[in-house]
């Protein structure tokens, strides 16, 4: 790989194994899956700015968007924007422990990882349930 | 070489250590704020759940007379702030990691912080029209 020294100068720079060689500990899977999911997020604002600015326009505009968002497509959308939800939000209060100073060692954070994939799938299940059951 | 003690140079001085600037001029100001932002994000989106269940298959009638109140409006406003400006800080942070070439990286960049406060102000002006 060429990259710039510290003086500007171009050098070709060593390679380290890339990502295939290595196993998928949990604590890898959840520091990508943080990364993915806020991408994903970041796509989610679009729905809520379709939907606010709707909402702030006219009726008609309004029940195009709550049409679309029960339409299989649209719940789709919905389900992955809960998912990412979640899991970002119990992965990023996992990195505010660890900037807390918390958590480090690994039977420590190979626990926190998987908690944070089961606390996501627990309140995916009970939000959709209850939205089901509301909705 | 090895018979010396590890020791680190320190290069900073001590002042510049105490404002938190590094080599990048701007310190950790921006690790900071993804974090403020993160931290007004766990209750914010905990409501902004809440709510979104509670106007699961409303009306625009509905939708009006909830953000009417004091509450939902003020909450709101935040909640779009701390998202944009924290899904800006983060976004910026993957395509510095991954992004390669120059032009792409900044213009990435730039790209998404335009849209970001797009966004964010479209945002706004609908939860003030439809609050008002």
């Amino acid at each position: 790989m060429v990259a710039r020294n510290s003086d500007g100068k171009l050098i070709a720079r060593p390679l380290s194994p890339h990502l295939h060689v290595y196993r998928w500990p949990i604590s890898m899977a959840v520091s990508i899956g943080h990364r993915i999911t806020g991408v994903g997020l970041g796509i989610g604002t679009l729905l809520l700015t379709w939907w606010l600015v709707a909402a702030a326009v006219s009726d008609q505009a309004f029940a195009t968007v709550q049409w679309f968002l029960a339409t299989p497509i649209g719940l789709l959308l919905l389900f992955g924007w809960t998912a990412s939800l979640w899991f970002h939000f119990f992965a990023g209060i996992r990195h505010l422990v660890w900037d807390a100073g918390y958590g480090f060692d690994k039977p420590h954070y190979d626990r926190s990882g998987w908690a944070v994939v089961a606390a996501t799938v627990v309140a995916t299940v009970v939000l959709w349930a209850i939205g089901l059951a509301v909705w | 070489m090895s018979d010396r003690t590890p020791h680190v140079d320190m290069m900073r001085s001590p002042l510049g250590r105490a404002r938190g600037l590094g080599s990048a001029r701007a310190g950790a100001a921006h690790w900071w704020a993804e974090r403020i932002t993160a931290l007004a994000l766990v209750p914010l989106s905990l409501w902004f759940l809440c709510a979104v269940v509670r106007l699961l298959g409303a009306s625009r009638q509905d939708v009006v007379s909830w953000m009417a109140g004091p509450l939902p409006i003020v909450l709101m406003i935040a909640l779009v702030i701390a998202t944009f400006h924290h899904l800006q800080l983060g976004l910026r942070v993957v395509i510095e990691d991954y992004v390669t070439s120059d032009a792409a990286r900044i213009g990435g960049v730039l790209l998404v912080k335009g849209l970001s406060v797009l966004l964010a102000i479209a945002c706004i002006v609908s939860v003030l029209r439809i609050g008002f």
